[in-house]
């Protein structure tokens, strides 16, 4: 008797705070500086305006193309907002993975009235997209390996006998044919154009395999500060955040070449098989995390731009470092002198194959 | 009258049931018991190894989204000689035309551009702004719609790329994970400068075999050394070997870049020491070299514990007695006590070998470019391009790698002759 009164005591308890308990809701983005920078400027103000959500931030988002798909064939969507990349945008829209967004409907306008589709502009690159920051990738430099004559130029990552030592390069074709191709002589127009020809991709193949021998090829964009700050590179290419605490927090002897910098976006998606309620939660949220404001606070913690053009003017300074954050963003007018603008539609027709050519001619 | 005498000593028991019937039924109950007994485990594995496999299998051949998704371009690609090079008639626009506007409804178009776009690239975007406009296309000449929507309609490859991938099943996969395609004149290989897959499963091979023999070389001093130790100094050993076996995957190959890297800690001893010199440090990361130590050092234990159980059970009075009859120390050793140790060295070996052969995490952190494994691109079709079919293919390629050699190490040294302990 005692028992069970017990029992029915405990199930009431468990049912009452399952019905008060927060809509649980996952954010799936990269993990470390950048997760935490999403957490200061989008989720901790969300869930103090939304007492009724709960955000569960997962660090899935290298994988997150993979497992959607797995999850989507499963029939079980956990995740509820995505942070992706641009190129991997654009694969789960063609498969079918990522809500269609409606810019009008689901984004919220700037503070002086320019409609969202205006105020990205250009960085809607799917339709599935909301863009949220712009990166680039770019390169590093050792200051006390390089002598009287820092580098300026992309093209001193290919003069081994001016500046002699390693470099990184990320293991992946992409914006290293481009950058090969560039200093080989290409005009900046015309290097799609040149790659979409079997003689173009040699021809890149071909500068980069002046350098083969003194690259070390990195995977994870974590492994080119670490190698710099060892003094195994002399330069490497990475993202500009990663550059932004090697050289700002960890005062590291680096410094930035901006030279033909390659702007890439990462921004949100919404699943597809989410249920009716999920999808609108989803949506609300991200109406918040992607408008004006909130894309401006974010760039205090990390020196990423934001994507919206309203947001710039907002940028202030570090939320810990106290620095001004402008300069270091690579949309800053001195950064972005000589900026490489990257071809979605390309990579997403040309990723697989290139990428192939470009592990068969690693491998050799 | 023979039939009746047989039926009458039909044996029974008490109650008058036959006796082979209640000894049915008594074992009948017993074989159910034991059935349930298994059953956990015959579903576990059903569940989490037998279907995966077929999964796989299945998906390394199957090709369903071409047919499922237009219906009617292949029905009506079957009158196209692909050999032509001429585009295909009208009626084929036409239905095309069809299929597109369902599909792009559907918003399955995509799926399709980006299923042929691992045969032929520029497919995926072809199809996605094709799939735009066809909402907008008008009733007839379909073929100048189309050619308007994008010109590589026009091509006659994008036909035959259609048209060779609209059966249900394909073995395209299989072709592209042997580094060979169809071409109009057969089933031929890639250009020089796109293979990869073959070249990859001879590495692993080559690298699996060259750390399954350095784990014997190394192992087996430490497991003899384990086994002929009194029991307290050769628990403390069994420690310092078990401790890493205990420690992180990700912890000890990191640990591995420090030790191994140029400006590392073995380097800067070498050049302390005055061995190499400053500019000639040595490459010991970041390529087959580092493959070879780290994984060496991960999959030890695989191969010294089941050398040292063997070990353990050999009698010490064997070695004796041969050496009492004459032997020499090396004639000992090599013809009595080291064939003994035959079935440790096979489980090791087998052990090692299948560990190694499907490794991906740490040649992918230390090998460089000339360390990788095939499972490093398998990881690649899996994580980044989607393209699960290719990965399916190579990953059966594998499987049945390790089965040939299985068969060929059953022949040549006989799963029985593994021991575990």
């Amino acid at each position: 008797m005692k028992l069970k009164s017990i029992l029915i005591a405990a199930t009431a308890l468990a049912v009452g705070t399952t019905a008060a308990l927060a809509e649980d809701m996952t954010i799936v983005s990269w993990g470390g500086a950048y997760s935490s920078s999403q957490n200061n400027a989008y989720h901790k103000p969300y869930m103090a305006a939304n007492p009724g959500v709960n955000i569960i931030n997962d660090e899935s988002s290298a994988e997150a193309v993979a497992k959607l798909r797995a999850m989507n064939e499963a029939g079980n969507v956990t995740w509820d907002v995505v942070d992706v990349v641009a190129s991997d945008a654009i694969r789960l829209c063609d498969e079918g993975l990522a809500e269609v967004i409606d810019p009008d409907k689901d984004l919220a306008a700037a503070p002086d009235g320019t409609s969202a589709a205006d105020d990205f502009g250009d960085l809607l690159v799917s339709e599935c997209f909301i863009p949220q920051i712009v990166y680039s990738t770019t390169f590093g430099y050792r200051t006390d390996k390089v002598g009287d004559t820092p580098p300026t130029d992309i093209c001193a990552v290919f003069d081994t006998a001016k500046y002699p030592g390693k470099r990184a390069l990320e293991k992946r074709p992409i914006n290293n044919v481009e950058w090969a191709l560039i200093c080989d002589g290409v005009a900046k127009e015309d290097v799609y154009d040149v790659l979409s020809t079997p003689e173009g991709v040699d021809r890149a193949l071909a500068k980069l395999g002046t350098i083969k021998d003194d690259v070390i090829w990195w995977s994870s964009g974590s492994e080119t500060p670490q190698l710099l700050a060892d003094g195994e590179v002399i330069m490497g290419s990475t993202y500009n955040g990663r550059l932004f605490a090697l050289i700002e927090e960890d005062k590291q002897p680096v410094a930035m070449l901006w030279d033909a910098q390659v702007f890439d976006l990462d921004g949100w998606i919404i699943p597809t098989g989410l249920s009716p309620e999920r999808l609108a939660a989803a949506k609300k949220y991200i109406m918040f995390a992607t408008d004006t404001q909130r894309l401006a606070d974010q760039a205090k913690y990390i020196s990423y731009g934001p994507a919206r053009k309203s947001s710039a003017p907002l940028v202030g300074k570090h939320a810990e470092l106290g620095i001004d954050m402008a300069p270091h963003m690579p949309t800053d007018p001195n950064n972005a002198k000589n900026t490489f603008l990257y071809n979605y539609e390309w990579w997403a027709d040309n990723r697989d194959d290139l990428d192939a050519k470009f592990q068969a001619w690693l491998a050799k | 009258m023979t039939d009746q005498t047989h039926a009458q000593t039909v044996l029974t028991t008490q109650d008058g049931v036959p006796l082979k019937v209640s000894i049915a039924r008594a074992l009948r109950a017993q074989k159910i018991r034991s059935a349930l007994l298994v059953a956990p485990l015959f579903l576990f594995i059903l569940i989490s190894f037998v279907l995966p496999i077929a999964d796989m299998l299945y998906r390394s051949v199957e090709n369903d989204i071409v047919p499922n998704t237009l219906p009617r371009t292949v029905v009506a690609l079957q009158e196209w000689d692909e050999n032509s090079g001429e585009m295909p008639s009208e009626d084929v626009f036409a239905a095309l035309a069809e299929d597109m506007k369902i599909a792009a409804a559907a918003k399955t178009h995509t799926r399709v551009g980006s299923r042929l776009n691992y045969e032929k690239p520029g497919i995926a975007s072809l199809f996605r702004k094709t799939g735009r406009r066809v909402k907008r296309f008008e009733d007839g000449d379909y073929t100048a719609q189309f050619l308007k929507a994008d010109k590589n309609w026009g091509d006659p490859e994008v036909w035959q790329t259609i048209k060779q991938f609209s059966s249900p099943a394909t073995a395209g996969y299989f072709l592209a994970a042997a580094d060979a395609q169809r071409t109009p004149d057969g089933v031929q290989f890639k250009p020089e400068d796109e293979r990869i897959y073959l070249f990859l499963f001879g590495r692993t091979l080559i690298l699996s075999i060259t750390i399954t023999v350095t784990c014997i070389l190394l192992g087996y001093p430490i497991a003899f050394l384990l086994s002929s130790l009194p029991l307290r100094s050769s628990n403390l050993l069994m420690i310092l070997v078990l401790l890493p076996f205990w420690t992180s995957l990700l912890v000890r190959t990191s640990a591995w870049k420090v030790l191994l890297q140029q400006q590392g800690v073995i380097n800067d001893t070498l050049v302390w020491l005055g061995i190499v010199g400053d500019d000639s440090r040595l490459a010991l990361i970041n390529n087959q070299t580092g493959t070879i130590i780290a994984m060496t050092h991960i999959l030890l234990p695989f191969m010294i514990l089941p050398l040292f159980s063997v070990m353990k059970t050999i009698s010490p009075t064997y070695m004796r007695a041969a050496k009492s009859m004459g032997a020499s120390d090396w004639y000992a050793f090599w013809r009595v006590y080291f064939p003994q140790t035959i079935p440790g060295i096979g489980a090791g070996s087998i052990l090692v070998f299948i560990l190694s052969i499907g490794y991906y995490i740490t040649p992918e952190l230390v090998g460089g470019t000339s360390g990788i494994f095939i499972s490093n691109r398998i990881a690649y079709h899996i994580s980044f391009s989607l393209n699960w079919g290719l990965a399916a293919a190579l990953g059966v390629m594998l499987l049945a790698i390790v089965m040939v050699l299985y068969w060929l190490y059953d022949r040549i040294v006989g799963i029985d002759n593994v021991k575990l302990g």
